[in-house]
């Protein structure tokens, strides 16, 4: 290879890292960031946004420079030339992807290790304290949880008590239930950092717990009582949403969570609970 | 190509599809063999891919899903191994049956292929009592589900076995379809009901010994 | 061999009148034509349903259309473009026209079967479109039917639905074993495996995944009909059942279903650029190796549709990794295909130029798809317009672009006919820019909080959401520079002689529209399907 051209090659190469680079760390695609888990998780959308920016423009850029640099031109009927494969040049574009993919699936798992995921929830002696007045579970092997995102392991765990909602999604709505305070509400109030742990159920369809803004998505499977742990980490108001197609108002589907601060929190709590009211 | 009776436009009436597929499948292609044989394998491993899956589901219920309270699924292991037996006997005659048609011996073929069928059409019998005998029903749980989906989807296939072999014995009497020399619908039959039997020996070890 | 002068016999053997394609007939080439014409008109029935859906999109209001029409809408669109558009098209239409001649046949290996496997597909069709207006409702629970939700719905549309899909799969499985068979069996002797086109291998490893798949994707279907008709609880949680394992079984099919749409893309890709690029096809070994690759890998990556199902951690992390894998053998060919291009004499006609968008096209979806890998990444966006952006790229992106640029490639193999340039590059601008306007910003909708099938959305969304109405109107108009194209040059198209490519697979080394029997005289023995610039394609005298 000629020096100019392997110095064109290695300056294309680096304009097209750094693009990659800037793209990945300045163009948003995400709504804010709300709960403990959400900025891992932005930490790896940037590298993956960061690498399929890289990989895009260079594949684009590559073939429509070959579009036009090898066009065809007027009265040119002669064929191009007769090269039927190249070993090591094969080699190469095998050893980049793989070696891409293995990077990025090792980092992606280590991310979903600090969000909780890989915590075994089946794990009964784990979850024992789950198993408390579930009335759903009777059908199931006793404590037997099913779930997503589990509370160890994650980034920042506060100390602290867990504050425990139970979940009813039901066509069309979420319904939730505070067990300490004897609150029953549509819509979700959380404190910012403390850990919430959801106990979810579904009546009657498969249902999903998104909030965008949590990053964390659950489904609600019928007869699997599920798990899913967060922390919120800024107040304010997000919307829930049902992300598995439930039956014809699924798209109506939508409740909020309301972040508060734990004042605020409490202040809710105060109002709305018939325990304290009634002393 | 050594021969080229041409394939003709399906379109006109005067042609019947028998000839045209036999130009095109068979004679045309002489110099490549039979390939119908193949055919019906590549078949008989998408059919067995279906029993696969229903396998697969049955063991993950068994894995997963705890019997509800207060329902009965309780098997009896006695007919089932006869009829076990009946079957992996079955197949032993089928080749019989084979190998003396392959010989020329067309009336021993017949003989075998006939006790063949009656040993399948035992095996059916024996599942219907079994079925009758049972203590639960098809919608009562879970298991009893799967139990009869499987064992009835397998029953399908016998039965169509069963036909297949009466078509297939009928067929080597003087003058029938089948001779020394072309035999492919008793080889067919016989690649069917050794899939048979070997798909009820999966299914008997899974859903009555395990 | 020599070429004969088409017009010795192209009077007297080829079969006369429209009415053949109407009748049972065991011409492979015929019955690709039916599979193509009938897949389109399919195509445009899963496209007006498609309008449907982004009407009731340009507001975030549910206000076009009743909630459960919606829901049946978006099932009856999934459904008709994957079972009748995509998959017997790419599979069955070019699939019949092609594999004969590119293995030295006369026909398919099972003529018979090959007629049944497509007069299945008519009625099927007919079938599931009619249960909207028949049955009383059409199944208004997705393309993937989860139960419980198909278990409560409108039973008669379901069970309909079921049925519709076990007759296409039926036609699919036959289709498969007749692809297997032709490509193993009935090659012309002397030619050997390594010499085949790659679309051969395309669809040999296309027809094994059909083999090994779609018998699942029908017995869970049988399954799930009994709980709906019998009442059984298989997958009714209710009774005791499990949703899961159904989920399991549906995408143990429905994952590899998607390679059964996209491999066959990438063989006809592969014919496409070597004969407009005047390039001999790169790196044809690797290329065999990833096509496997890619089938055996698309076989044991079907839970991670299911990352949100409470599937155990272990299963997560395996089936992230094996998708992700799968990354590698589509990457060589991706570069393999830039490879071909690198330094030939690139015609940008119609066929190209929808070539060169599908792989625009599908590095994007590919790359989108090897971020939904990721666990974590996934668990945000599964079921959001991220997904259905991703989707429509490979698919549309992918092979619907391809099955366009195969037409501009093979209309005059199939009516000796060469389609009109500029109303094709019109075809191609309007479908380019209309598809990446209608899917690009729905990556963007997903990740900040818009779930897939709904009616109503955040008014947050509204503007991309009407962006990508707009689109889907371009893509919509962008049909009719085609039909126009096919009817005006069907009736008066310039003449395209046998081989107006020059091309040197031997499909081309015959007239155009080929003989019945395909050649006159013996099939000729082509093993170098992609030499070219190596002075012994023969056809050079044709035109040049």
């Amino acid at each position: 290879m000629p020096i100019r051209t392997a110095l064109a090659v290695l300056a294309a190469t680096t304009a097209l890292v750094l693009t990659g680079l800037w793209v990945g760390n300045n163009v948003n695609m995400l709504p804010l960031d709300a709960s403990s888990n959400a900025p891992t998780y932005d930490a790896l959308f940037k590298v993956l946004f960061s690498i399929g920016t890289m990989l895009f423009l260079g594949i684009v850029i590559l073939l429509v420079y070959s579009m036009f640099r090898f066009r065809r031109r007027a009265g040119d009927f002669s064929d191009g030339l007769a090269i039927e494969g190249n070993l090591p040049l094969e080699i190469v574009w095998t050893a980049i992807p793989a070696v891409v993919v293995l990077f990025v699936g090792i980092y992606s798992y280590d991310i979903y290790e600090r969000m909780g995921g890989m915590v075994a929830l089946n794990d009964h002696s784990a979850m024992d304290h789950m198993a408390m007045d579930h009335s759903v579970q009777q059908a199931q092997a006793p404590g037997r949880v099913w779930g997503g995102i589990g509370a160890a392991g994650m980034d920042a765990a506060p100390s602290g008590p867990v504050l425990p909602v139970e979940v009813t999604a039901m066509q069309f709505a979420f319904i939730f239930h505070y067990p300490d305070a004897q609150i029953t509400s549509g819509e979700l109030h959380v404190p910012t950092g403390q850990q919430v742990e959801l106990h979810m159920e579904a009546r009657d369809v498969i249902h999903a717990f998104w909030v965008p803004q949590f990053r964390l998505k659950q489904d609600v499977i019928p007869g699997q009582p599920t798990v899913l742990s967060f922390t919120a980490t800024k107040a304010g108001t997000y919307p829930i949403v049902c992300a598995e197609l439930c039956g014809p108002y699924h798209g109506g589907m939508r409740s909020n969570v309301v972040v508060h601060e734990p004042e605020a929190y409490d202040a809710w709590l105060q109002q709305n609970s018939p325990i304290r009211t009634t002393t | 190509m050594t021969s080229t009776a041409p394939l003709q436009d399906s379109g006109s009436p005067n042609l019947s599809p028998d000839a045209s597929h036999a130009a095109a499948a068979g004679q045309d292609h002489a110099e490549h063999g039979d390939f119908r044989l193949f055919g019906l394998a590549t078949f008989l491993v998408a059919d067995g891919m279906t029993f696969a899956g229903f396998f697969a589901a049955y063991l993950t219920f068994r894995a997963v899903n705890p019997l509800q309270e207060g329902s009965t699924y309780e098997l009896e292991l006695l007919l089932p191994t006869i009829n076990t037996v009946v079957l992996i006997i079955s197949s032993f005659t089928f080749h019989r049956a084979g190998k003396e048609c392959r010989g020329g011996n067309l009336g021993a073929s017949r003989l075998w292929l006939a006790i063949t069928g009656a040993l399948g059409a035992i095996f059916l019998a024996g599942q219907m009592v079994e079925y009758f005998s049972l203590p639960f029903s098809l919608t009562d749980n879970l298991f009893a589900s799967t139990f009869y989906a499987l064992t009835g989807f397998h029953g399908l296939h016998v039965t169509l076995g069963v036909i297949c072999i009466a078509i297939v014995a009928l067929q080597t009497r003087r003058g029938g379809r089948i001779s020394a020399s072309d035999h492919f619908g008793l080889e067919a039959a016989e690649l069917y009901w050794h899939f048979v039997d070997g798909i009820w020996v999966v299914l008997y070890g899974i859903l009555y010994l395990l | 061999m020599t070429l004969a002068n088409p017009s010795d016999f192209n009077g007297s053997l080829q079969p006369q009148g429209w009415l053949r394609y109407f009748s049972f007939s065991l011409d492979h080439k015929v019955i690709g034509l039916q599979y193509l014409v009938c897949g389109f008109l399919f195509y445009l029935v899963g496209g007006a349903l498609a309008g449907a859906i982004r009407t009731e999109l340009a507001t975030p209001l549910s206000d076009f259309m009743p909630r459960d029409t919606y829901n049946e809408v978006l099932t009856l669109h999934g459904t008709v473009m994957i079972f009748l558009w995509i998959v017997p098209v790419v599979n069955g239409a070019f699939g019949n026209y092609l594999i004969p001649f590119y293995v030295g046949a006369r026909d398919m290996a099972f003529p018979r079967l090959n007629a049944v496997a497509f007069w299945l597909i008519p009625p099927a069709g007919i079938l599931l479109i009619s249960s909207y207006f028949i049955a009383g409702a059409a199944a208004q629970s997705g393309w993937t039917a989860y139960p419980p939700l198909s278990l409560t719905t409108p039973a008669a549309g379901q069970v309909v639905w079921i049925l519709s899909v076990l007759l296409l799969g039926g036609s699919s499985i036959f289709g498969g074993i007749n692809f297997i068979a032709t490509i193993l069996k009935l090659r012309r002797p002397g030619l050997k495996l390594m010499q085949l086109p790659m679309y051969c291998w395309a669809m040999l490893g296309t027809s094994i995944l059909v083999v090994l798949s779609t018998p699942v994707l029908a017995g869970t279907l049988i399954l799930l009909s009994f709980d709906i008709i019998a009442h059984t609880g298989f997958f009714n949680p209710s009774l005791g059942g499990n949703v899961v394992v159904y989920q399991h079984l549906f995408w143990f099919y429905s994952h590899p279903a998607v390679y059964i749409m996209v491999l066959p893309a990438f063989g006809l890709v592969s014919e496409i650029l070597p004969v407009h690029a005047r390039k001999p096809l790169f790196g044809y070994t690797t290329m065999v190796y990833s096509i496997m690759a890619i089938v055996f890998l698309g076989l044991i990556v079907w839970a991670h549709h299911m990352f949100t199902s409470g599937t155990p951690p272990w299963m997560r992390l395996f089936f992230t990794i094996a998708t992700s894998f799968i990354a590698v053998p589509t990457g060589i060919k991706f570069f393999n295909w830039l490879a071909t291009l690198w330094g030939g004499k690139i015609a940008l006609n119609s066929a190209m130029l929808f070539s060169c968008a599908f792989i625009v096209n599908f590095v994007f979806g590919g790359i989108t798809g090897v971020a939904l890998a990721q666990v974590p990444f996934d668990i945000h966006v599964h079921d959001t317009y991220f997904v259905v952006g991703h989707f429509h790229y490979i698919v549309y992106g992918g092979t619907v672009f391809v099955i366009f640029s195969s037409l501009y490639h093979w209309y005059p193999k199939f009516t000796g006919r060469l389609l009109n340039e500029d109303l094709g590059r019109l075809h191609f601008l309007l479908t380019f820019i209309g598809f990446n306007l209608c899917f690009a910003p729905q990556h963007w909708l997903g990740l900040n909080g818009m779930p897939r099938r709904v009616a109503e959305y955040d008014p947050t969304f509204t503007t991309l959401n009407q962006v990508s109405s707009v689109g889907a109107l371009l893509m919509a108009i962008s049909t009719i520079p085609l039909l126009i194209n096919v009817v005006v040059t069907a009736l008066n198209g310039k003449p395209a002689g046998d081989n107006p490519w020059n091309a040197l697979t031997p499909e081309w080394l015959t007239s155009s529209p080929p003989p019945v029997e395909n050649w006159i005289g013996e099939a000729p023995l082509v093993t170098e399907p992609y030499g070219y610039g190596q002075h012994h394609g023969q056809p050079q005298e044709v035109k040049a």
